[in-house]
């Protein structure tokens, strides 16, 4: 493994760091707020890769895609929380589980039945085509480049909404104390809703990012989700700040650990065996870090909630 | 529970009878050693839910591990019975302890997603098991063998099995709560502290619990393996343990035996669906959320109020 | 002087740098009912903690029938004979009376790792059980499930379940709190029943039943033990009326 290779497994792991964010940032502030459990949201993120697709193919422009696939996740998440969602916060975690297991089941099938099982191709927009030389000899694709800056940017700004706003100070108040909230006069359904919405448009938006990175298909959303719950859990529930260190050290356990893993495996193994064997024990990396840090701190890097 | 207990004997005296009633073909036998195969993983894990309060969302992982040592212990020639069952609920009981160990300590949503954790290290073990089928998976060319006999391959011999297994599971489940042991799960499932105020602590009584659980579970899964002839990762998903939730939720989490009635209308269900349409997906999503919504207490709490 | 049953040898506990419990010495001498009084923040929950093993101490010991358990978990302590009742009710409100004081029972006789015959036949258990209802006047209430109880009978119920574990010492906290005035004398005449039977720390706010049921009475402020004397005492002392009396009463 080369200095070169390294460096570039890296820059992979903190773009698919910064997605994993800008997915699990709803999902955490949801979880922290309501205390609800949702499933549904890694279908939110392939929502998104879906309707990005589609808007572009459909106007021809990966931007105008990007603009219309925006509004468009916000309002099926509205949807959805009106439909299914609502009836949910009152019940215990594991009713929520279930019922948002239910939401993906309906929605990986629904995209079947109107996109087809075939994965579909997003071509990396014309402007953010090509390679920059980021080392004397090696290029590195200006959309990775421009997937980092984007997702640094809405941390950045998610940061500013969540630390410097009313609005982001009544939902740090609510993941801490949902009680005080409410006794505070704010119509905590309200903030929530809003809050679940946002939070299923950054899913979309992450999902609208990968498009020309991973192929769009059906299910794609759910090793997100995993790894998102992986995300929050490490990173403590509620806390963005924890929800983006936690999700750029899965980003690179998971890459490099699959870029790493193989050529270890080879030490003990024949060469197939050793890519396969590598492939599956690199996946296991994430859920061994998050079973280590639990065991140690049971609250995740960043406790939000006191006691 | 005496004046409920009717309806799950009645299910399964309905099972037992079931291939003499013109259900004895081999498309209705596999369905029905499917249905009472998983209502096995289903009751354990409502043993668990119900009865000590653990919510794993990764149960699957047992059922899996049963599964594969037939398949692992079949690529090394090992195919009887008496070493092959042993191995699968060993190994499954193994992996709760080593697993529960460390889970048992969170709680709540935690653990939910803990012991979902586990499960996915579970599956990508199982992926990455390239001598035996990897993503593939593994077929047996040949079931289990009982004392050389080849008792499994025989249909009525299999069913009856299964139903006998699946009886044993509910008895002993239910024999198990009602026990000394029982009542400190019960107990500790509605107020832990009340439990250490008696000088009782909860977690080498949850950490055994969730041990037999996943013994049983492996125990399933050595039939299951057994009825399918075929074995893959798929069987650990993350979306099993899942639908295995969905059932224990489905028959009601207070019963038992509700989650054998989950099971059966799970399974039936899910099979009719297929048959009826291609995106069968889309009407049993709703089906899930709806029952989720609107059966608090499950089909078990339905029967019960009828006759409470 | 005899020994005491439990001793409590200079608590200390720090929260950043608030001392909770500043260096606290406490004796409670075998058969006596001992009251802990002191106003809010004196850092009575704290040091119930420390007795009961929720909160370490940062330095000190707690010594019960002549053994060091500042370091043991709560159900050991139970188990050494160091029984408690909480300040919010705790029972199992989906058992009976019966079965949350079975529980107890169990605990205390024979291994709870038994896993064949239905707990609820075993008799010897359950008369036990029943007897420590009685002893706290709910035997009628027996089949009753707890969640279904008024306050002051989940109350007497606690007691029942804390009489069952065959405690040395009984640790009271607060068990009049939030009992109506009928409950309160009733509870009241039960606690002044079991005084002589059992050696009680009693951790409590009303004033008159600390002073109707204690044989001596420490007062705890800002984490310190100003006083311990007897009710006479404690009513006499010019620092505690200083402290703590002057204060209630303004």
């Amino acid at each position: 493994m080369t200095t070169q290779l390294l460096l570039v497994q890296a820059l992979n792991g903190l773009q698919l760091g910064v997605l994993l964010f800008l997915v699990a940032a709803g999902l955490t502030l949801v979880f922290g707020v309501m205390d609800f459990i949702n499933l549904a949201h890694g279908v939110q993120y392939m929502l998104g890769a879906y309707l990005g697709a589609a808007f572009a193919a459909a106007t021809g422009s990966f931007w105008l895609g990007l603009a219309l696939a925006l509004p468009a996740a916000l309002a099926a998440g509205l949807l959805l929380e009106v439909l299914v969602f609502r009836h949910l916060y009152d019940r215990d975690h594991l009713s929520q589980v279930l019922a948002t297991f239910g939401v993906i089941l309906v929605l990986n099938e629904g995209v079947k039945v109107i996109w087809g099982a075939a994965p579909l191709q997003v071509p990396i927009p014309a402007l953010l085509e090509g390679g920059i030389e980021i080392m004397p000899g090696l290029q590195y694709p200006i959309y990775r480049v421009a997937v980092l800056g984007a997702g640094i940017a809405t941390a950045g700004l998610l940061w500013w909404l969540v630390e410097r706003t009313r609005a982001g100070m009544l939902v740090r108040a609510g993941a801490t104390n949902p009680a005080m909230v409410s006794a505070l006069g704010v119509d905590v359904r309200r903030l929530f809703t809003m809050v679940f919405a946002f939070g299923a448009m950054l899913a979309g938006f992450a999902g609208v990012l990968a498009g020309p990175i991973f192929s769009v298909e059906p299910g794609m959303g759910d090793n997100v989700l995993i790894l998102a719950f992986v995300v929050i859990v490490i990173g403590g529930i509620g806390s963005i700040r924890g929800a983006f260190v936690a999700a750029l050290l899965v980003g690179l356990i998971d890459t490099l650990g699959k870029s790493l893993m193989p050529d270890l495996m080879r030490l003990f193994l024949d060469a197939s065996a050793a890519r396969q064997a590598g492939a599956a024990l690199a996946s296991m990396l994430v859920y061994v870090a998050m079973a280590a840090i639990l065991a140690f701190r049971p609250a995740g890097l960043f406790p939000v909630r006191a006691g | 529970m005496a004046r409920e207990a009717w309806l799950p004997l009645a299910v399964l005296l309905a099972l037992g009878a079931a291939p003499f009633l013109g259900l004895g073909g081999s498309y209705e036998t596999t369905l029905m050693a499917r249905a009472m195969i998983l209502g096995m993983a289903a009751v354990s894990l409502a043993f668990l839910v119900g009865g000590a309060g653990l919510a794993s969302l990764g149960h699957a992982a047992s059922l899996g591990i049963g599964a594969y040592a037939v398949a692992i212990l079949d690529a090394h020639g090992v195919t009887d019975a008496a070493r092959v069952l042993p191995a699968a609920i060993g190994a499954a009981a193994l992996f709760s302890l080593v697993t529960g160990a460390i889970s048992i300590r969170t709680s709540g949503v935690h653990f939910i997603m803990i012991t979902l954790a586990f499960g996915q290290m579970a599956f990508f073990t199982a992926s990455s098991l390239a001598a035996y089928g990897g993503d593939d998976g593994y077929t047996l060319y040949r079931r289990t063998e009982v004392w050389g006999a080849r008792l499994l391959e025989d249909r009525l011999a299999f069913h009856f099995i299964c139903l006998g297994a699946l009886a044993l599971t509910w008895g002993g489940c239910a024999m198990l709560l009602a026990s000394r042991f029982g009542r400190v799960l019960r107990a500790a499932r509605e107020n832990a502290q009340r439990v250490e105020a008696v000088g009782l602590s909860p977690y080498p009584f949850r950490l055994l619990a969730y041990v037999i659980a996943g013994a049983i579970a492996g125990a399933a899964g050595f039939l299951l393996a057994n009825a399918t002839e075929f074995v893959s990762p798929a069987t650990l998903s993350w979306q099993r343990s899942g639908e295995l939730l969905f059932m224990v939720i489905l028959g009601g989490v207070g019963r038992l035996w509700g989650a054998i009635l989950g099971a059966l209308v799970f399974v039936v269900l899910e099979t009719w669906l297929a048959q009826q349409m291609q995106h069968w997906k889309l009407v049993f999503g709703p089906l899930l959320i709806l029952a989720v919504l609107f059966l608090r207490g499950g089909l078990s709490g339905l029967v019960a109020r009828r006759h409470g | 002087m005899a020994d005491a049953l439990l001793r409590l040898v200079d608590l200390r506990k720090h929260y950043g740098g608030l001392a909770v419990t500043d260096g606290v010495c406490l004796d409670v001498m075998p058969g006596e009912i001992h009251a802990v009084i002191g106003p809010n923040g004196a850092g009575k929950t704290t040091l119930i903690h420390e007795i009961t093993g929720i909160v370490a101490p940062d330095s000190g010991r707690v010594v019960f029938a002549g053994r060091d358990i500042t370091r043991l978990s709560l159900p050991r302590r139970v188990r050494a004979g160091l029984a408690r009742t909480f300040q919010i009710t705790s029972v199992v409100a989906g058992f009976t009376a019966l079965d949350n004081v079975a529980l107890a029972v169990q605990a205390r006789g024979g291994s709870s790792f038994r896993f064949l015959r239905p707990a609820s036949s075993e008799r010897a258990t359950n008369e036990a059980a029943l007897a420590a209802l009685a002893e706290v006047g709910l035997a009628d209430r027996a089949a009753i499930p707890a969640g279904a109880l008024s306050h002051g009978e989940k109350r007497a119920l606690e007691l029942a379940i804390a009489l069952a574990t065959k405690p040395r010492l009984l640790l009271l906290d607060e068990p009049l709190a939030g009992a109506g005035p009928e409950e309160t004398e009733r509870l009241i005449a039960l606690l002044t029943r079991l005084k002589s039977t059992y050696t009680i720390l009693l951790v409590e706010h009303d004033m008159q039943a600390v002073f109707a049921l204690a044989d001596r009475v420490s007062v705890l402020v800002y984490g310190r033990v100003i006083a311990t004397g007897t009710v006479a005492e404690i009513r006499g002392d010019p620092a505690v009326r200083a402290a703590y009396l002057g204060e209630d009463e303004g």
